[in-house]
């Protein structure tokens, strides 16, 4: 490349996306601070933290070792056996994800109230984040090398001591990698577990906020929070740079080794139409089946009519796109600059980024509340503040994939482009940007598939009078109106399946399944 | 093409701005489908379209004190009058129109006339008959911090209607006395995010009691039907701090630049019209204030309740409840 440095308008671009990021970090911190030490004292050390710190960390340390076999064993039984209609079951392995995780919450919680227990919060988690462990897991089976294994079996090793000693410890950097991904979703998720009246932080947050609190107290807690996710994020960023048990030899190598199921084909096929019936059938049904009954005319708050569902299904789309046209002009110049450039302050933007996946929506609307109702006025309750809350939130998931586009889109194209007299822009424009617009478009679509299916920060921050289907199926569900809330997540989860389903017919399942972070 | 859509939201939000001008912005902290037949009563009525901004009571009152001198807000209606006096303290309160006031009974809205009473509610327990026998329920609100509750009560402090009974108890017995009684509370209770929570934890046999205000449980019975529903509600007697009135009340903002239709709206809620249809609706299931007015059929009759004496006034702003339920660790 011709210029190893960046120009500064590429540069100021970056540092803007880059201190949008961190504002609502900033935010929170002053806030924190404002309570001085004695009152932070007072406010984290007692007995409501302790409780929330168990309720959260036991949940975690359940969910990761159910995603972690759950995952595990489907992608095991997908990619190392002769499963029959494993192409079905590996689809359906990972359309859960294509399931915004409030919405099993209602389904589950709808069936029975009994759910709003700490085992109904752990089935939620699993059912909807299992995905995060299956896609790694499987993508490693998938890749090892036959020949281990062979070795392995001709010196002697049984079936099960070949997993435990050659197998898991080569998968051991996915299933980390999986896990912790799961940790860090189980921390930041808000909806579900509000849903179903489990206490976590983001609900305590929520909490002291309903009940008055504004500034120091939710601070606070979300200072807590953000430390566990920040611990989480580093540990995901560690596990994933440690060496990986790859080949040194860059040659053709068979395909991984089959296990014949035998007897157990059965119990597998069982296994897997049970699971599949479990994750997509009960919420997919749930809804068909609270859609057939009466609307709930005492505990709805508002009643279902078609007008009301198709405005907040307008709102929705909408700010999905505004949402991800923001998302994805913050997103290009730090995808360019991480694709084509090198350097500590590179490395220092990209990674402020992605910082945002470690902060909590509900951190993240408080933040710009509590900023916007002092200073920036104009901006406060207003639909800009809620796209730019989306930009921070989403920001991450769109660069991971920007960045893939740019990098696979050749530099010596673009030089070709300078030597033959194209300023940089003209470069960008005709050369990199129409070679990468595939990825892009992808990425612009995953977003606003995210935002039309966020829940917390579009509570927080719509504007007065802006119902989106999200705030809908939270006002119903929030009074058990369960038929109320039906038609608004029938649309939802129409809307998030079906662009799912076209983005990975479009672009590849990987565009949409692949757990989108920072590569 | 992707550099036009941020100024086309911003041209949309200037837009949605110049319309607010012409509506009036409710903040509301009732339930929603009892303000959505409200408004569209009081809009067919005058032409006045409202707009609704929801939320939890005290969550809106520290919004409006947040928001100050330049509130969007023109009418505050919310479900327990500590809220209320906590925005006539700050001087946020426009003096509401005295034929208005005098629509309900003086004692139920603000002594210095800044806000209204318009509608009642009753603080109740409910309690599944199959795990527990009315004659075994407590004599007092009190009792239920006493071991041998451990395990059977729910409660929802982080309700906004929790707040006003723990205010109660704080003024009539004393800050020490009622840390004391939520002490025991908290050992023996069961703690759900709301009321509607607690009525369904309550019907589902996961506590044998619940402090809850009536509506909820005539809410779920009303869902449920009368042949579905395992539990009944008990009301305190004999002025015990458990019977106390909650009183869903409205103000106008003195910030507001629609006085005049904000008025309206106030007058309107209080209006033979308005006060007929919430008591006759299956949404609400509140006691209308207006003298006359007859509530709900699942309501027991106002004048049989036997709630404490303790005025409005008295129960004041609702700070030091907040105060004293952080430091017991329940929120």
């Amino acid at each position: 490349m011709a210029a190893r440095r960046p120009s500064a308008g590429l540069l100021a671009a970056c540092c803007v996306a880059a201190g949008l990021v961190l504002l609502p970090l900033g935010v929170t911190v002053w806030n924190a601070a404002d309570a001085g030490w004695d009152m932070a004292r007072a406010l984290l050390w007692r007995p409501l933290t302790g409780f929330l710190l168990f309720n959260t960390l036991r949940l975690i340390a359940c969910a990761v070792i159910t995603t972690g076999l759950i995952g595990t064993a489907l992608a095991w039984a997908v990619e190392r056996t002769d499963l029959a209609g494993k192409r079905i079951w590996s689809v359906l392995a990972v359309v859960p994800l294509a399931i915004p995780p409030f919405i099993t919450s209602y389904a589950w919680v709808s069936i029975s109230t009994n759910l709003e227990t700490f085992w109904g919060a752990l089935l939620v988690v699993t059912m909807t984040y299992y995905p995060l462990v299956y896609l790694p897991v499987a993508a490693a089976l998938r890749e090892m090398d036959p020949a281990l294994e062979e070795t392995a079996r001709s010196l002697g090793l049984g079936r099960t001591a070949m997993f435990l000693r050659i197998i898991l410890p080569q998968l051991r950097p996915a299933l980390l990698g999986g896990v912790l991904l799961v940790a860090l979703d189980v921390l930041v998720e808000f909806g579900a577990f509000a849903l179903l009246r489990f206490r976590t932080f983001t609900t305590a947050i929520y909490g002291a906020y309903r009940a008055g609190f504004s500034g120091a107290e939710p601070a606070l807690l979300a200072m807590v929070l953000l430390v566990l996710c920040v611990a989480c994020l580093t540990a995901e960023f560690l596990v994933r740079g440690r060496a990986r048990y790859g080949r040194l030899a860059r040659g053709a190598r068979r395909g991984a080794t089959k296990y014949r199921l035998g007897g157990w084909h059965g119990l597998a096929q069982a296994g897997f139409a049970s699971w599949a019936a479990l994750t997509i059938g009960v919420p997919v049904g749930m809804i068909v089946y609270w859609l057939a009954q009466p609307g709930d005319v005492a505990t709805a708050p508002v009643a279902a009519t078609f007008g009301a569902v198709v405005s907040a299904a307008w709102a929705s789309v909408y700010l999905g796109a505004a949402g991800a046209a923001l998302t994805m002009a913050l997103a290009l110049p730090l995808g360019i600059l991480a694709a084509r450039y090198h350097g500590w302050l590179v490395t220092a933007l990209e990674r402020a980024a992605y910082l945002a996946q470690s902060i909590p929506g509900i951190v993240i609307a408080l933040a710009l509340v509590s900023l916007t109702v002092h200073a920036l006025r104009p901006l406060y309750e207003s639909t800009p503040l809620l796209v730019a809350a989306y930009a921070v939130l989403f920001l991450p998931l769109a660069l991971v994939s920007v960045r893939a586009a740019l990098t696979q889109a050749q530099p010596a194209l673009e030089e070709a482009g300078r030597s033959l007299g194209l300023g940089r822009m003209s470069v960008l424009l005709r050369v990199s940007l129409p070679l990468a617009a595939p990825g892009l478009g992808a990425a612009g679509a995953l977003v606003f598939i995210s935002v039309t299916t966020e829940l917390t920060a579009t509570l927080l921050l719509a504007p007065i009078g802006t119902q989106t289907l999200a705030t809908q199926i939270w006002a119903d569900t929030s009074t058990l109106a369960f038929a109320a809330a039906a038609p608004y997540a029938a649309v939802m989860a129409v809307m998030s399946m079906a662009a799912s389903w076209l983005l990975a017919g479009r672009f590849g399942a990987a565009s949409v399944f692949a757990p989108a972070r920072p590569a | 093409m992707k550099s036009c859509l941020p100024i086309m939201v911003v041209a949309f939000g200037l837009v949605t701005a110049v319309a607010q001008a012409r509506t009036l912005t409710l903040y509301n902290a009732q339930h929603e489908q009892v303000v959505g037949m409200l408004t569209a009563m009081f809009t067919k009525e005058t032409g006045i379209k409202v707009q609704v901004h929801t939320g939890e009571g005290p969550d809106i009152a520290s919004q409006i004190l947040q928001e100050g001198a330049d509130s969007p807000a023109d009418v505050f209606f919310t479900e327990n009058s500590p809220e209320l006096i906590l925005l006539d303290e700050k001087g946020l309160l426009a003096p509401v129109d005295p034929a208005t006031l005098a629509k309900v009974p003086g004692k139920y809205s603000a002594a210095d006339g800044d806000w209204l009473g318009v509608l009642a509610r009753e603080n109740v327990l409910d309690f599944n008959a199959s795990m527990i026998s009315e004659g075994a329920l407590p004599v007092s609100l009190m009792d239920l911090a006493k071991p041998e509750w451990a395990g059977k009560v729910g409660i929802a402090p982080s309700d906004a209607d929790f707040l006003p009974l723990v205010s109660a108890v704080i003024r009539t017995q004393g800050k020490a006395a009622a840390l004391t009684w939520l002490n025991g509370l908290k050992a023996n209770a069961k703690i759900y995010e709301d009321d509607e929570s607690v009525v369904a934890a309550v019907a589902r046999g996961d506590v044998a009691v619940g402090v809850v205000n009536n509506y909820y449980w005539a809410r779920l019975e009303t869902d449920l039907g009368p042949k579905k529903i395992n539990s009944a509600l008990y009301h305190f007697k004999h002025g015990d701090i458990g019977g106390l009135i909650n009183i869903s009340g409205a103000a106008v903002l003195k910030s507001s630049k629609n006085q005049a239709a904000a008025q309206r709206f106030l007058a309107f809620l209080v209006s033979h019209e308005a006060q007929v249809a919430l008591g006759e609706s299956e949404v609400d299931f509140e006691y209308p204030l207006a003298p006359g007015v007859a509530p709900n059929k699942l309501l027991t009759p106002f004048a049989m309740l036997q709630p404490p004496a303790i005025s409005v006034s008295k129960l004041g702003d609702d700070q030091d409840a907040g105060a004293l339920l952080q430091q017991a660790g329940l929120i």
